[in-house]
Parts: structure tokens; C-alpha cells; sequence
């Protein structure tokens, strides 16, 4: 028995980091927020470069070949630097669902775009577990109707997968008649998610009419680790900002580091992150090995991951005192990577309803 | 303990509900404040304020309603100008902390001439404590001023200066007397704000606006006259200000309407078809916090009723800022996650609510927790002032 990240999987880890790290310096990071777009080429070309984009995809289509827990590595990467690309869209829950419920043809046609980069998915399953202002897309005879809201990464997507209930899920590329996308702006400019409206467009739809039950849930499962991964990596830079900043910053002659309740709330930051860590790698795992265990614990690691995000984001700004409010610092980027994935595909409690749910404490 | 509510109170209220159905219509919308007032706020403040509404007790010899202080009567207008939801006058650092800093420590001169315009809206005022390397220990701040002919000569550098880019005039901190110990070396000054040699640069927050500034000032003349209280004790006058910024910050009004705001979020959205007041997870937050504000307003009237009587409320004064500005964040924080994605859009995104509102406030709240001395710092404050417990000993001298 091991618990922990391979020696490979460390290698990627060093891999990745270091690639977004000299990509993404702050200034840079503001440049392509302030553009809104969600996706910028350079970063984009480079981690198909690095083979990121067909992570999950076999090679027999183009792409890595690898595992859930080597992707979230890697989105933890991503995370870290609030990297700007249409990453858990395109490449984890796309991938994902046409591996899970595509025909032959449909994985031949998309899977090697996907793996290239060439092709960028949006994904909108918004409905299926909650719904707002938007009833979701239905499908009659061949036909689609309706619309989606927070479609993931559905900004800068060239094609995007939307679920029709609970078990069609159509394959529609943005240019088809009858499809209208708006953008939808959250407090976090590095993505970018829309609302599509479909009108009377004919349906490709994934493994053919009701086949697509399993793939819509474990696209959503995969969508959940996904951004509870991108929140671990986003958290943890928070807490070491704080920690840097609290060595470097005195006042009262002293560096605010050396004071006890400065300590402590970096000490609590942690204490609250990295057990989630260790649950988040497991569901990863289980999502692979262990399907039964999967559901829950990936439903517990995102809502847990989600709570400690919303401390952390609060108390390390506090750490930076009127620094961390203002642009300067650029902190708030992390914050708000951080807010928008704790409301996406679930917010807590929605999550922990389904985990009630899931354990058969409660009825559905 | 005496709240009865005699027939003089009933009377009081049924006046004041009167003048708010038959003079609403000339209300500005409740603003944010972060704006200089003009003439429909200016108007609706003296309309206010020659009824009796608001600046009841300030004198009238400096413009106010001139009234004796009357906690019930305070809180009728609280009550009556919340659930009608309409604006309730001016705040903002020139009512809120310079005017109470004039009544207790300027002389006689000064408040005569700024405390009129300043409850009037025409001279709107910011705050000038701050600087880079002086925020938790603000008594450290390097600003300077010499005395040269009548006038202060200051130069240095201020930052977060709230409001700065409209303000008409500063109330600001600067070292007067370079060879005393740090707290006795400051003094307390108003500045006009078009003196040359101030130049305001805008200062863009986590909200996306410049809600605050840095301020950069080289060889401001300020006449000497400016100076509240003594020369040198500008650090206890700035004391009285920030006991009255840390009891703003704490405004149980302002908490009861967000409250009122939130209620109608969870009656009106719905989640899964069902309305959010039935979901018992956001009904059940939000009684919880409306238990804590209905604590801090009764709380806001024991205090008040203490400094009345002229009685120093000790701990229980001292916790103000820091519940306060919890619960405020707490507040919006339920307004946002009961909006769940809905809520993380934001300014001009299709299907956001109150033009992404909840979230601006929600990041301000943060601000405000930091701001006027952080809660970290009100900790130390509440447990070595309020509790008596030593201070922090000093750090061994280390390499
Ligand atoms: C249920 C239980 C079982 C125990 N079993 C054992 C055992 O098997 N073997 C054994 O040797 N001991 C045992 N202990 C003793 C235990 O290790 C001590 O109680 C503990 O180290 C605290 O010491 P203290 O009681 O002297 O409290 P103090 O050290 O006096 O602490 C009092 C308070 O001050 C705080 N405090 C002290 N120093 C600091 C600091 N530097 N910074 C911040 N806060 C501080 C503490 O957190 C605490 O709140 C046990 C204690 C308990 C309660
Ligand atoms: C929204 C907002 C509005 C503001 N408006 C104004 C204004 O109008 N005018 C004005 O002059 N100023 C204003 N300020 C400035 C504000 O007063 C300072 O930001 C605040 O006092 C904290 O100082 P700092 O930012 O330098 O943080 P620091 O003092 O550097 O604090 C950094 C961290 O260290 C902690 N810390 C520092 N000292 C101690 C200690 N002794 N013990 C434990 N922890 C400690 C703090 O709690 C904080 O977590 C505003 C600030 C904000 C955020």
C-alpha cells in the first residue's frame, strides 16, 4: 500500500508547474483577464504541446493515455496560476463523456481534435442538477429546444455537448442553425462560461437516442474533481502569498508574521486545505478503480474543498490587510477562481443534498 | 430598563410615517455613498434635517435639528426609514466621524464653520490616517508638516484614502513634532482639498472600481487655524474619530435592510421550481443571522444609552467593530450562496441580479473588515482593553 503521487506523477507535477509559472506572471495574468475570451492560444498551444489537452484521451485517438489522478495534477497546476484556458471543459468533461457514451464514429471524429487543441468543447449540464433562471434543453422526435446556463467553458468552445434530460446528451457545434450563445460574466475573467439557447436544431446525439445516462453522470462526476482541483491549487498559492507577505510586511517594528494571530490564521489555512488533498486524490483514484466508491467521495471532496476555498480566500486576503483588497497584489484573481468553482456544477449544498442522497439517507 | 412606548412616541411615529408616505417621492435611491451628494441628496438631507430626521441632536447654531437625546425616538427613525426602505440621509466620514470629532474636540470657530456645510452635503470630507508603512500601526506615520508663517508645510504620502478623488477637504494625520515619542508627535488637521501640491491617484480594489486613492502631497500650505485640538495631540482627537468610524461600521439600519433584501431573494428566486424560503438550509441562515442583527441593535441602544448617561460602556463598546463587520459579511455571503451560480455574475452579465450588487458588497464587506482597524487587531483591542489580559510581549531583539 502507497498513498501519494507516483515519481511520475511528481515529474508532471514539476513539469506543469514550471510551464505556468513562466507563462502566467501577474502582469500577465491581468492582460489576458482584462480580455474576457477565456482561453489565451499561447497557453492553450503550449499545454497540447505538453500533450495536457488529450490527457484522458487513449492513445489510440491521439492523446496521453492517462489516468484521473494524473489530470488533476495537472489542473492543479493550472489552478495554481489561474490559468486562463477552457480546460475542465475541453479537456476532462468532453473527453470524458464521448469515451463513456460515443459511438465509434463520434470518439473518431472528435477525440483526436480534442487531443490537438484543435477543437475546443463546452459542456452545459447546469440542469441536471439544479435549476434557476434556465429549464434546461429538451429533445422531441430529433429535435432540440430550450436552453442551458453556465455552459463550462462554453465561452471560447467551438462545439459544445449539452445534456437533454437525464439521458440524451447532444453533440452540437456553435455554428449549427438555430444555436445562440451569450456570454455569460462572473467576477472570474480567466474563464469564461455562456448560456446556449437551442431553436428547432437537429440532434447528434451521444451513442444515439437515451443512451447517454452514464456518460452525463460521470461527465458531471469528472467536472466536479476537475474543479475541486483547480480550487486546491488556487487555495494553496493563497496561502502561501500569505505566509510571503506576512514574512516580508512589519508593523509595530515587527513582521506581521511574528505575531500569533497572523500565525495562526495561516496555520488554520492549511490545517483546513490539505486533509481535502488526501480525499480529493482518493476520489480521483476511486473515479478510475473503485466506481462504487466514486460518487460519494467525490461529492464530499468537492464540497469540503469548496468550504475550506471560501475560508482560505477570506483569510489570506486578510493576512494581506488593505493590500489584499486593492488591484495591486492581483490576489482577488485567486479569490475569484476560487468563488466562481465553489458555485459551479453544485454548490455545497446542492452537493451534500446528493450525497444524502447517494448514501440512501435520504429519498431523491 | 423603561421602553415604554407612551402616547408622546406613538404620536412621534405616526408623524414620521406621515412625512415618508407624502414626502418619499423626493427621496434619492439609497446610495452606495461613493459619490459627492448633490442637490436632489442635498435636498432631501435638509428636508431631513429641519424635521427632525437626521443630525437630530447636533446643535442648532451648527445647522442641526438641535434636539435633546432621545434613544426611542432614534429608534423609531431607524425603524420607520428601514421597513419603508427609504433613503435615510447623508452619512459617510465628514457626518459620521468629523462632525463628532468637531462637537467634542474643535474649537468654537471651527465648528461654526464646517459643521453646517458638512451635515448639508456641501462640503463632503475624507479620511487622511494611513500610509504605506503605517496601517495596523498607524501612530508610526511619517507624513510631516513645519510650521512656516502661519501655515503647515506638509509633505509625505497617504494611502486608501476613501472618497479622495470628490472630496472637498481631508481630515488628515501628519508628524508635527519630529522629536517626540510617536504618539505624541502628531497632530490633527483639516485640509482643503484643492490646496496645490496634492495630487490624487485612484486605486483600483478587487471590486474592478477605485473606490479609494493614494494620496501624494508636496509642500501643502494648510493655515495653522486648521488644527483640531492642540498641536502635537492630534493622536487622542484621532481616537474620537475612530471610535465613531468603528461604530458606523458596526450600523445594525443598514444590516436590518440588507436582511429585508435577502428575504425577498429567498421569496422570489426559486431553486429546483421551489422558492428559496423553502429550501430550510438558506431560512435557516438567515434567521441566524437575523438573530445576531436584532443582538446588535439592541445591543447599539444599551451602548447609546450609555453614552447618554456619559457612562464608558467598556468591553461591550469595544466588540462593535468586529461583529458588525462579520455580520455584514455573513449577510451577503447568504445572499450569494442562495443565488448559487447565478450570484458569482457579475456588472452587466446577462441574467445577474441587482447588476451583481451582492457581490460587490460581499467583496467590500471584506474591505471593511480590514479597514478601520483590522479584526485581528480589534481582537487585541477587545481582549487587552476589554478583558484586561497583558499585551503581547515585545520580540526578543533577534538578528
Ligand atoms: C486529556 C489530556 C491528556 C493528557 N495526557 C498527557 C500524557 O499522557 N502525558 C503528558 O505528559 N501530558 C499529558 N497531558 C498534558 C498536556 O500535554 C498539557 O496539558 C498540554 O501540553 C498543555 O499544557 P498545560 O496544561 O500546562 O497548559 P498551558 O501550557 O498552561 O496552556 C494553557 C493555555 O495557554 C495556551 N498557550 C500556552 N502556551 C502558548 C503559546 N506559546 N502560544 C499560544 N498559546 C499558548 C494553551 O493553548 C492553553 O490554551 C494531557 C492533557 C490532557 C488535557
Ligand atoms: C475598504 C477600506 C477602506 C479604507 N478607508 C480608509 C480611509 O478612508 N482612510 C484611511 O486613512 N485609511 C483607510 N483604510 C486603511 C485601513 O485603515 C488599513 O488598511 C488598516 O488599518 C490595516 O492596515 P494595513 O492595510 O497597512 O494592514 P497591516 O497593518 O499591514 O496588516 C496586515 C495584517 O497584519 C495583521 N496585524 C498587523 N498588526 C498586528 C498586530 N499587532 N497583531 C496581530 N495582527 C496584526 C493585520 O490584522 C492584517 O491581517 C481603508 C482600508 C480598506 C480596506
Amino acid at each position: 500500500m502507497e498513498f501519494g503521487l507516483s515519481d511520475d506523477q511528481k515529474l508532471l507535477e514539476n513539469s506543469f508547474r514550471r510551464f505556468t509559472e513562466n507563462k502566467l506572471p501577474l502582469e500577465r495574468i491581468r492582460e489576458f483577464a482584462n480580455t474576457k475570451t477565456g482561453c489565451n492560444a499561447d497557453i492553450w498551444n503550449g499545454l497540447v504541446e505538453l500533450a495536457a489537452t488529450g490527457v484522458l484521451i487513449p492513445e489510440q485517438y491521439g492523446g496521453a493515455g492517462f489516468k484521473m489522478l494524473d489530470a488533476l495534477v495537472i489542473l492543479e497546476s493550472l489552478g495554481r496560476t489561474v490559468t486562463p484556458v477552457p480546460f475542465t471543459g475541453s479537456a476532462i468533461m468532453a473527453p470524458v463523456a464521448l469515451l463513456t457514451g460515443g459511438t465509434e464514429a463520434q470518439k473518431e471524429e472528435w477525440l483526436p481534435q480534442i487531443a490537438a487543441g484543435e477543437t475546443k468543447f463546452g459542456v452545459g449540464v447546469t440542469e441536471i442538477i439544479s435549476t434557476r433562471d434556465s429549464k434546461g434543453v429538451s429533445l422531441s422526435g430529433d429535435t432540440l429546444n430550450g436552453n442551458t446556463m453556465f455552459v463550462i467553458d462554453g465561452g471560447p468552445a467551438d462545439v459544445y455537448l449539452i445534456a437533454a434530460g437525464p439521458d440524451n446528451m447532444a453533440i452540437v457545434p456553435r455554428t449549427a442553425p438555430g444555436v445562440t450563445v451569450t456570454q455569460l460574466t462572473t467576477i472570474d475573467y480567466t474563464r469564461m462560461h455562456c448560456e446556449v439557447k437551442l431553436e428547432g436544431v437537429k440532434a447528434d446525439l451521444l451513442g444515439g437516442k437515451g443512451k447517454a445516462s452514464e456518460a452525463i453522470k460521470k461527465t458531471i462526476m469528472a467536472g466536479r474533481l476537475a474543479l475541486a482541483a483547480d480550487t486546491l491549487g488556487a487555495a494553496e498559492v493563497m496561502i502561501y502569498k500569505a505566509v510571503e507577505y506576512a514574512k516580508e510586511r512589519k508593523q509595530f517594528e515587527r513582521a506581521i508574521a511574528s505575531y500569533q494571530a497572523v500565525k495562526h490564521m495561516c496555520a488554520e489555512m492549511i490545517t483546513e486545505l490539505e486533509p481535502f488533498r488526501s480525499l480529493l486524490w482518493y476520489a480521483a483514484y476511486a473515479y478510475d478503480e473503485m466506481p462504487d466508491e466514486a460518487l460519494i467521495n467525490i461529492l464530499l471532496a468537492k464540497s469540503g474543498i469548496d468550504e475550506a476555498g471560501k475560508f482560505i480566500k477570506r483569510t489570506a486576503t486578510e493576512v494581506h490587510g488593505g493590500m489584499g483588497f486593492t488591484d495591486l497584489m492581483g490576489l482577488h484573481y485567486w479569490y475569484k477562481r476560487v468563488s466562481v468553482n465553489r458555485a459551479l456544477l453544485g454548490t455545497p449544498d446542492i452537493l451534500r443534498n446528493e450525497a444524502a442522497i447517494a448514501q440512501g439517507w435520504l429519498a431523491a | 430598563m423603561d421602553l415604554s412606548y407612551g402616547p408622546e412616541y406613538e404620536d412621534f411615529r405616526a408623524e414620521l410615517r406621515a412625512f415618508i408616505e407624502k414626502n418619499q417621492h423626493k427621496a434619492p435611491p439609497a446610495g452606495m455613498g461613493m459619490k459627492h451628494p448633490e442637490a436632489l441628496e442635498q435636498d432631501w438631507q435638509k428636508l431631513l434635517i429641519e424635521n427632525g430626521y437626521t443630525c437630530r441632536t447636533i446643535p442648532k447654531k451648527y445647522g442641526g435639528y438641535g434636539a435633546e437625546p432621545d434613544i426611542l425616538k432614534t429608534v423609531i427613525i431607524q425603524e420607520e426609514f428601514t421597513k419603508a426602505n427609504v433613503n435615510s440621509g447623508l452619512s459617510g466620514q465628514g457626518i459620521g466621524m468629523l462632525v463628532p470629532t468637531l462637537l467634542e474636540n474643535g474649537n468654537e470657530e471651527q465648528r461654526e464653520k464646517y459643521i453646517r456645510p458638512t451635515i448639508y452635503g456641501e462640503i463632503h470630507w475624507c479620511q487622511g490616517y494611513s500610509e504605506p508603512g503605517a496601517g495596523s500601526d498607524l501612530a508610526s506615520l511619517r507624513t510631516n508638516a513645519r510650521v512656516e508663517d502661519d501655515h503647515f508645510i506638509i509633505n509625505g504620502q497617504k494611502i486608501w484614502t476613501s472618497g479622495a478623488h470628490f472630496a472637498d477637504m481631508c481630515f488628515i494625520l501628519v508628524r508635527t513634532e519630529p522629536d517626540k515619542p510617536k504618539h505624541e508627535g502628531i497632530s490633527y488637521i483639516m485640509m482643503d482639498m484643492k490646496t496645490p501640491g496634492i495630487e490624487v491617484r485612484p486605486l483600483v480594489t478587487m471590486t474592478g472600481a477605485a473606490e479609494f486613492n493614494e494620496t501624494f502631497l508636496t509642500d501643502v500650505k494648510v493655515p495653522v487655524e486648521n488644527v483640531v485640538g492642540k498641536r502635537g495631540e492630534g493622536w487622542k482627537v484621532a481616537n474620537t474619530t475612530l471610535k465613531h468610524e468603528r461604530g458606523m461600521l458596526g450600523d445594525p439600519g443598514q444590516m436590518l435592510s440588507r436582511i429585508e433584501s435577502i428575504l425577498k431573494i429567498l421569496q422570489n428566486e426559486k431553486l429546483d421550481g421551489k422558492r428559496l424560503i423553502e429550501h430550510d438550509m438558506y431560512r435557516d441562515r438567515l434567521i441566524a443571522a437575523q438573530a445576531k442583527t436584532e443582538a446588535l441593535k439592541f445591543h447599539s441602544l444599551r451602548l447609546l444609552s450609555h453614552t447618554l448617561k456619559n457612562e464608558e460602556p467598556g468591553v461591550s463598546r469595544l466588540i462593535v467593530k468586529y461583529y458588525g463587520t462579520t455580520l455584514a459579511r455573513e449577510l451577503s455571503d447568504i445572499a450569494l450562496e442562495a443565488l448559487g451560480e447565478l450570484g458569482q455574475l457579475y456588472m452587466g452579465s446577462p441574467h445577474v441580479r441587482s447588476h451583481g450588487s451582492w457581490q460587490w458588497r460581499n467583496m467590500f464587506d471584506l474591505g471593511l473588515i480590514i479597514g478601520g482597524g483590522t479584526s485581528q487587531i480589534q481582537k487585541n483591542i477587545i481582549s487587552e482593553r476589554g478583558l484586561g489580559m497583558p499585551r503581547e510581549p515585545k520580540l526578543a531583539e533577534t538578528k
